[in-house]
């Protein structure tokens, strides 16, 4: 049993306010792991890298730092399930370390209001911190093993990228999500373009709807063709994406080809330690888990 | 002969010599090594689907064309997934040359309607997505807290943040004369 941990939560926007299930999920699973997790209270919008950044950088780094002081005062590292959240934060930590004008900016802005930032504190992604445990612990705690279950992982690119600024070993074809997926004895498939974007991203999905649901239409076609049962993300944008866009191009095409499952991480994993759906908001889904669920539980 | 088809002439009035010197100096300041290779291109997942360029937006803000790159629909097409700015021969920031464009384009009253939608919310939320009735009722089902405890939960966190995103002009930003 390895040592219990601390993390300030991040919630950020889309994972508490439009997929409370992904939400509950993390909740039950991750102080099963020993990953104990204390409300970042008075947390904004983190805010979008790809989005308020692109609008007016100095507000972007004020409010992230905002977000990373609240995680400082309580003295533990944040930790968040969005992969934007997570590239605001990993990016704003570097922009500061770099570049120590920007903090003084950053703290002249922030002066009389009773914030004390200083940059000390780190930002995890929570996959990041599963794998630290390593595959063989999470191996130990399954239960309920997925045998013949064929997943297609769907990394996302702000997990990954920068890779100069990412804590992975590798800058490509990773491999750490599909090990830990493999760690529930499913199986992690290979398939076309594993690490292509979501296509939400940047703002796309805000203002170009086509655009953005082509480019996760091609992902789900690459899925399909290789015949995945369940897409495995960690990032609740990405989610958002799969889970909204399958209805959209269901309706386009006026046939329902589009009804791959759509699972978080820790809702997986939940599955394999033996938590019931109910527990990891399985049954709150936009695309039906239903026959995925009855074929698993048996 | 003339050709059948139309020279495309660059005026001097439209380049912008200090274009591109304001992009270096926010960050992106490998952009003048650019060799027009089109690995961005290549790799672009919106550019697979649309004729969005991003080596053509490079050369673009290289040559200057400062009134033409900011007012294009094309800087809205990247999804900043990063793959240019990783495989970059040149290790040109790319993504954040974009973004950086993005900044000037909005500074100069260009941008999106959705965007401002989007920004005003977080400016009245503290939340670009913000919680709604369905999403509050599922929370109760499921055991969580209604109200997340976000700004949300808390008026002196939101006065806060309110405070920070008039402090450094985002309000005014976003609320001034719209340019489409």
């Amino acid at each position: 049993m390895t040592e219990a941990q601390t993390y300030s939560f991040f919630l950020g926007c889309v994972m508490p306010n439009r997929f409370p299930n992904v939400e509950k999920s993390i909740r039950e699973v991750l102080p099963r792991l020993g990953i104990e997790l204390e409300d970042l209270e008075g947390a904004s919008c983190c805010p979008a890298p790809g989005v308020i950044r692109s609008f007016s950088e100095p507000t972007w780094l004020a409010l992230a730092s905002r977000n990373l002081a609240l995680a400082e005062k309580a003295g533990h590292d944040l930790i968040t399930g969005c992969n934007g959240c997570y590239g605001t934060f990993k990016e704003a930590l570097a922009t500061l370390h770099e570049n120590p004008e920007r903090l003084t900016e950053v703290q002249k802005v922030f002066k009389g209001l009773g914030i004390k930032f200083t940059g000390n504190v780190d930002a995890k992604h929570l996959i990041e911190v599963i794998y630290a445990l390593g595959p063989e612990e999470i191996k130990k705690r399954v239960t309920r093993p997925l045998t013949g279950l064929r997943v297609a992982v769907h990394y996302g690119c702000h997990l990954l990228k920068p890779s100069k600024n990412r804590p992975w070993k590798k800058t490509e074809r990773h491999t750490f999500l599909d090990e830990l997926v493999e760690a529930t004895g499913a199986e992690s498939i290979r398939y076309r373009d594993k690490y292509m974007c979501c296509g939400a991203g940047g703002g796309v999905r805000g203002s170009n709807v086509p655009v953005s649901i082509d480019i996760a239409r091609e992902k789900l076609d690459n899925m399909l063709e290789a015949g995945a049962d369940v897409l495995v993300d960690v990032c609740s944008f990405c989610h958002l994406q799969f889970e909204v866009s399958q209805p959209q191009l269901n309706k386009e095409l006026g046939e329902n080809r589009y009804q791959l499952p759509v699972m978080y991480y820790t809702q997986l994993l939940g599955l394999a330690m033996g938590l019931e759906p109910d527990q990891l908001g399985l049954n709150k889904h936009v695309v039906s888990t239903k026959a995925l669920l009855d074929r698993i539980l048996g | 002969m003339t050709s059948p088809v139309a020279p495309e002439i660059i005026d001097d009035e439209d380049i912008n010599p200090e274009f591109v010197d304001t992009i270096v100096r926010a960050g992106a300041d490998r952009i003048r090594t650019c060799i027009q290779c089109g690995t961005c291109s290549s790799v672009c997942p919106s550019g697979r689907r649309t004729a969005f360029r991003t080596r053509e937006l490079i050369r673009k803000a290289l040559l200057g064309l400062k009134e033409e790159v900011l007012t294009s629909p094309d800087l809205w097409l990247c999804a900043t997934c990063l793959t240019c700015l990783e495989r970059c021969p040149r290790q040109i920031k790319v993504t954040d040359a974009i973004i950086i464009m993005r900044n000037m384009a909005v500074e100069e009253g260009y941008m999106l309607p959705q965007h401002r939608k989007a920004s005003r919310k977080l400016i009245k939320t503290g939340h670009a997505v913000p919680i709604d009735d369905a999403n509050r009722e599922m929370r109760r089902e499921l055991g969580l807290q209604e109200i997340p405890p976000t700004t949300h939960a808390s008026d002196k966190a939101l006065q806060q943040v309110q405070e920070i995103m008039r402090r450094t002009g985002f309000i005014d930003l976003i609320e001034k004369a719209e340019r489409e």
